[in-house]
């Protein structure tokens, strides 16, 4: 039979506000454990609830930047469940009116077809705290730094079929949170969680078969490959004649398998229910549009700018707008070398990119900053360096041994433009040669190879080599 | 009755509460009597009427985005059962 793959994804931000949802704890990372909690966080009793502006603005701008509704009046509700992470036996969440309405995303694969994804909402909620299972002589140990943090839950329509779109439609999200600046993408730390509702129905059947939810997902490769297991895992149930159990999966990546998670299994019956504790939130228009004035330049806008503006290619734009702090970096860099685009791009994509991924930095750690690349940029340019020196230089830079013309300076490394220096490297060159420039006059073109390299070898690559290449023809037919 | 013994037992289940066995003809009473009061309610007409989220007629102040409060983690687990390494102890949850 032929089968067709179902995926929702679930995705939860956490937003980038200095304090709790609800209390005026940092939420800094990292912290030793229970040091971040105060009464609020820990649900004793009398403890109120008071909403955190920061949050409620940047769940707004994310549902201005995909052009969702955004609901006038959204509602506080409580979701209840036992859990020890969770003190108050419930969470504070968003039921019947999320912050956050429909909408569309729109996503471009690999490939570069469109795929439009549903959002079916995005509401605000707190975090949990954390349970440590080890090492407590059988007793669990509770962290709730973690409790109370905002959350953004971005619900999205069960309407990708494959992994892949799934990855692209999470990828798309996590570039979006990243540009809006609410939320650091961080997903090994937690802070950026992909869930992943997955069924399989018989290929033209219009209902939906059951869905497991897939968790414990911490990056996109992982996703990819664990609803490709958990398709073929239901694909395998339903063929031997059995049933697919509606239910929490876990992945584990080192065994690239899904596992059901039987402790959480009972009773999904949530009881959910207005927060008495919290009033509707009430948002103006004057507010509304504060935010949407705030709202950087998005990616397929900046995309298109690139193309426009720059004159690069769709995969040029692409990569490079895939991050904001690499696009940044990309036009500061721009900026500093006053070169082409085309030539910066293929610097920013090309060597420093390679250079970056070998040594496992990110942008914001590379010992090469864009004003250090512009600088090599101006150097390329104006026919200072030729390729193969620029990369030595780059090199250097990345080494800490200064900017371009420092190292420029220090190594002797400029190229050599000057007409009468060039010809005298030929000419002492040549003379070392005499049969082999007799051979050439001779009518052997095969030689010429020959006689570049020397030329080269002598002018140990620091001689502009369109200029060098001149030259020796010259001398050779005069 | 609106509400069986079985469905008592399931939502007391549900909230963590034990219940007396000897109770829970009474209480599926009880709450079908109150459930029966809803019932009652849900007969009038509401179309065109906004659903009530809260009795205030007010909405939500919101904070500012501003860390107020500072480490009270001593004082705050002096009432726990167990604590180790700043961590609350509690049963184990997974298998």
């Amino acid at each position: 039979m032929q089968w067709e793959t179902v995926i929702g994804l679930e995705i939860h931000a956490q937003l980038a506000t200095k304090s709790k949802i609800f209390s005026g704890t940092s939420t800094a990372f990292g912290a030793e454990p229970n040091t971040q909690a105060n009464v609020v966080d820990l649900g004793l009793p009398g403890a109120l609830p008071v909403l955190n502006a920061e949050a409620v603005r940047l769940a707004v701008k994310f549902g201005l930047a995909l052009d969702a509704k955004i609901n006038r009046r959204s509602i506080f509700a409580r979701k209840n469940y036992f859990y020890p992470d969770l003190p108050k036996g419930y969470q504070i969440s968003q039921m019947d009116l999320p912050i956050v309405a429909q909408g569309e995303v729109h996503v471009v694969m690999d490939d570069g077809t469109q795929k439009t994804v549903g959002l079916t909402r995005a509401h605000l909620e707190e975090d949990a705290g954390k349970s440590l299972h080890e090492d407590f002589h059988g007793l669990t140990g509770i962290d709730l730094n973690r409790a109370g943090t905002p959350l953004l839950e971005i619900v999205s329509e069960p309407d990708m079929r494959s992994a892949k779109e799934a990855v692209a439609y999470a990828k798309t999200i996590h570039s979006l949170v990243r540009y809006l600046g609410m939320c650091d993408g961080n997903m090994q730390e937690g802070s950026f969680r992909v869930d992943a509702n997955v069924s399989v129905r018989p290929k033209g059947q219009v209902e939906f078969g059951t869905r497991a939810e897939v968790k414990n997902v911490n990056s996109f490769r992982f996703l990819e490959r664990a609803i490709n297991f958990e398709v073929e895992r239901q694909i395998d149930v339903l063929e031997s004649g059995r049933k697919v159990v509606q239910e929490t999966r876990l992945y584990d990546p080192d065994r690239d398998e899904t596992r059901s998670m039987r402790s959480k299994e009972e009773a999904h019956d949530y009881r959910y229910f207005p927060d008495p504790d919290l009033l509707p939130v009430v948002l103006d228009e004057a507010f509304i549009e504060s935010v949407r004035m705030g709202l950087p330049e998005l990616p397929q806008a900046k995309k298109q700018r690139f193309i426009e503006q720059f004159g690069l290619s769709a995969y040029d734009a692409n990569f490079l707008t895939s991050e904001r702090e690499l696009a940044d970096f990309f036009e500061s860099t721009l900026k500093a070398g006053g070169c082409e685009a085309k030539l910066c791009a293929n610097w920013v994509m090309g060597d420093f990119s390679a250079a970056l991924n070998k040594a496992g930095l990110d942008l914001a750690h590379s010992p090469v900053n864009a004003e250090m690349l512009g600088g090599l940029m101006k150097r390329i340019a104006d026919n200072t360096l030729s390729g193969k020196l620029a990369k030595d230089v780059f090199e250097a830079m990345w080494a800490g041994e200064g900017d371009a013309d420092a190292i420029i300076e220090k190594k002797g490394l400029k190229q050599i433009t000057d007409e009468g220096a060039i010809a005298a490297i030929v000419d002492e060159a040549l003379a070392q040669f005499p049969e082999q420039v007799a051979e050439f006059r001779s009518g052997k073109d095969k030689v010429f190879g020959f006689l570049v390299g020397q030329v080269m070898k002598a002018a140990k690559g620091k001689a502009n080599p369109a200029q060098l290449n001149a030259v020796l023809k010259q001398r050779l037919e005069s | 009755m609106l509400i069986t013994p079985n469905e008592v037992m399931k939502i007391a289940h549900l909230a963590r509460m034990s219940v007396d066995h000897d109770d829970v003809e009474r209480y599926a009473k009880d709450l079908s009597g109150i459930l029966g009061l809803v019932e009652q309610m849900n007969q009038v007409d509401v179309r065109g009427i906004e659903p009530m989220a809260h009795p205030l007629d007010m909405c939500q102040r919101l904070r500012a985005d501003v860390v107020t409060e500072v480490n009270q983690r001593d004082t705050l687990q002096a009432h726990a059962p167990a604590v180790e390494r700043g961590l609350f102890l509690v049963p184990k949850v997974i298998e």
